[in-house]
């Protein structure tokens, strides 16, 4: 069924009978030519693109749970492409172009919403890191404007501009950075796979991962075992347990990273907000809630909940940026399960067995990465060959020194 | 979350530091191949379930201890203090690596 305005009056009008299921809800076949373990954001746009751009379409997703019930659905929305170091930069650049098409080539709305993103910087030193950052971005071909404090204070009158311990020197403006439905990015994804013959599968936990003379056979499941030649592991948080099935340890550890959303408001906050001198971040949701978000918790995890000093800082850094949310009242607070890598950027690669690819830590900023992730994880597993744009996502650059460190902090595990 | 130094008993989370899997403790020798390098700095179990990983006292006795604890619950089930003959003579604050504020300025 094909989405459209037209489509929409004609249901309106004969009282919404003729919507249906919007996937199918197949059994496993004995045998796909590939098999996606893990269906959420990256899982899925993976299997579109193995169908849309290589022409790969006995493909199945295998989901332990329900479609888009992980990270995907449990994040702040944030789309952008402001990164700095090459490799980084073309990779997120193509994703944001991705995203600027996305709803046509889907045929889905997924709401993304290109309201500008503004990182707000409060010292000198912290202008001039982001001001070479904007030129590197410009350079990449993507926008980036340096706004001074009343550049800032034009767009964002709202913020606190007089207290003395954290000034507000000036902001980082990306117009192209944006939000989007995350739970909508699941849904249109998985959709248009199907509609290209990709099986989604739910409730199929995968239990083994078959390898015989070096190269993948295939894989055992709660719903009996499923043959193919190629097997991509697409688990975020849980690529530990998953690469452990093929005898791999990761440069991952699981960490735990909340988030907040208050009660509904009028539209307050037009773009996304990020402060420099403490881990916040906000935006507003087309439903009014204000959506936020800090740093971990910093102690690996999978509780999909963190602790309260997390908390606590969080709506400190919120109080100290914008005073005016302080009436506001805090709906539901949650963590997502972060794979977190040593440097703190994902990997996209073969492992040690033939036919079996990995693309996993992409630590917290996993959900503006759902298109590239696809595009090239699809890539790899189609033509054995890294896409351009991930040829730096390596699996082995912790052993080689080749990192993709993108804070500058160091490539150590409790450092990002 | 509360984690028991075994010198100054129940504490606050917040008056310690975390640096990772317990493995951190295990430093190869100085010799030893790359291997066993990057399986101390990088490769990680990461469990789901029970963990043991080394937590630093910096807002109390300046103890390194390893945790035990479950990931899943955040359940704390016991510690113990590290004995340091594999720091060979370092002190324990010079090993010890601050979070930066947020250098990138950037929303996740």
């Amino acid at each position: 069924m094909h989405y459209s305005g037209l489509k929409v009056i004609t249901e309106g009008l004969f009282g919404n009978k003729g919507w249906k299921p919007v996937w199918r809800n197949p059994a496993p076949k004995a045998q796909y030519d590939a098999v996606i373990i893990g269906g959420g954001g990256h899982g899925l746009s993976t299997a579109y693109y193995l169908a849309r751009n290589h022409g790969l379409t006995n493909v199945a997703v295998l989901e332990k749970g329900y479609l888009g019930g992980g990270n995907v659905g449990r994040n702040t929305t944030i789309v952008r492409a402001n990164y700095f170091l090459p490799g980084n930069q073309e990779f997120y650049s193509h994703s944001l172009k991705l995203w600027e098409g996305l709803e046509a080539d889907l045929n889905y709305n997924v709401m993304h919403s290109q309201r500008g993103l503004i990182n707000l910087f409060h010292s000198d030193a912290q202008r001039d890191a982001f001001a070479r950052r904007g030129n590197a971005m410009i350079s990449q071909g993507d926008d980036a404007e340096l706004l001074d404090r009343e550049g800032v204070r034009r767009y964002l009158p709202y913020l606190d501009f007089e207290q003395a311990r954290f000034p507000i020197h000036g902001g980082l403006l990306h117009r192209r950075g944006g939000t989007a439905r995350h739970d909508a990015v699941a849904w249109g994804y998985a959709r248009a796979a199907d509609r290209r013959g990709v099986d989604l599968i739910q409730n199929c936990e995968v239990t083994g991962i078959d390898i015989e003379n070096g190269k993948v056979t295939g894989v055992q499941t709660t719903r009996g075992a499923i043959r193919a030649a190629k097997v991509g592991m697409i688990v975020a948080g849980r690529s530990g347990q998953v690469a452990a099935m093929a005898g791999m340890r990761l440069p991952v550890e699981s960490h735990v990273l909340q988030a907040f959303v208050t009660e509904g408001l009028k539209p307050v906050i037009d773009h996304v907000v990020s402060f420099g001198m403490g881990h916040f971040y906000i935006s507003q949701s087309d439903k009014g809630g204000l959506v936020f978000g800090g740093d971990l918790d910093f102690y690996a995890s999978y509780a999909q909940r963190g602790n309260l000093p997390m908390v606590e800082h969080v709506m400190e850094a919120g109080m100290t940026l914008m005073p005016m949310i302080g009436k506001a009242r805090v709906l539901r607070s949650w963590g997502g399960i972060m794979d977190m890598t040593p440097d703190g950027s994902p990997i996209i690669d073969r492992t040690h067995v033939e036919g079996l690819y990995l693309d996993c830590g992409w630590n917290y900023g996993g959900f503006k990465a759902v298109p590239a992730s696809g595009w090239c994880m699809a890539h790899l597993m189609a033509t054995d060959q890294s896409h351009d744009f991930a040829r730096r996502f390596r699996l082995d650059r912790f052993a080689t020194g080749d990192l993709l460190d993108e804070e500058g902090t160091g490539s150590q595990h409790n450092l990002h | 979350m509360r984690i028991t130094c075994p010198l100054c008993g129940s504490r606050d989370r917040r008056e310690f530091h975390y640096y990772g899997g317990a493995v951190y403790a295990e430093r190869p020798a100085a010799d030893a191949p790359p291997e066993a390098w990057d399986g101390y700095l990088h490769l990680r179990d990461n469990p789901a379930g029970e963990t043991r990983d080394l937590w630093y006292h910096e807002l109390g006795c300046s103890a390194w201890i390893e945790v035990t604890r479950n990931t899943v619950t955040h359940a704390v089930l016991s510690a113990r203090l590290l004995a340091g003959p594999e720091r060979q003579g370092r002190s324990a604050r010079s090993i010890l690596t601050k979070k930066k504020p947020n250098s990138g300025g950037k929303g996740r």
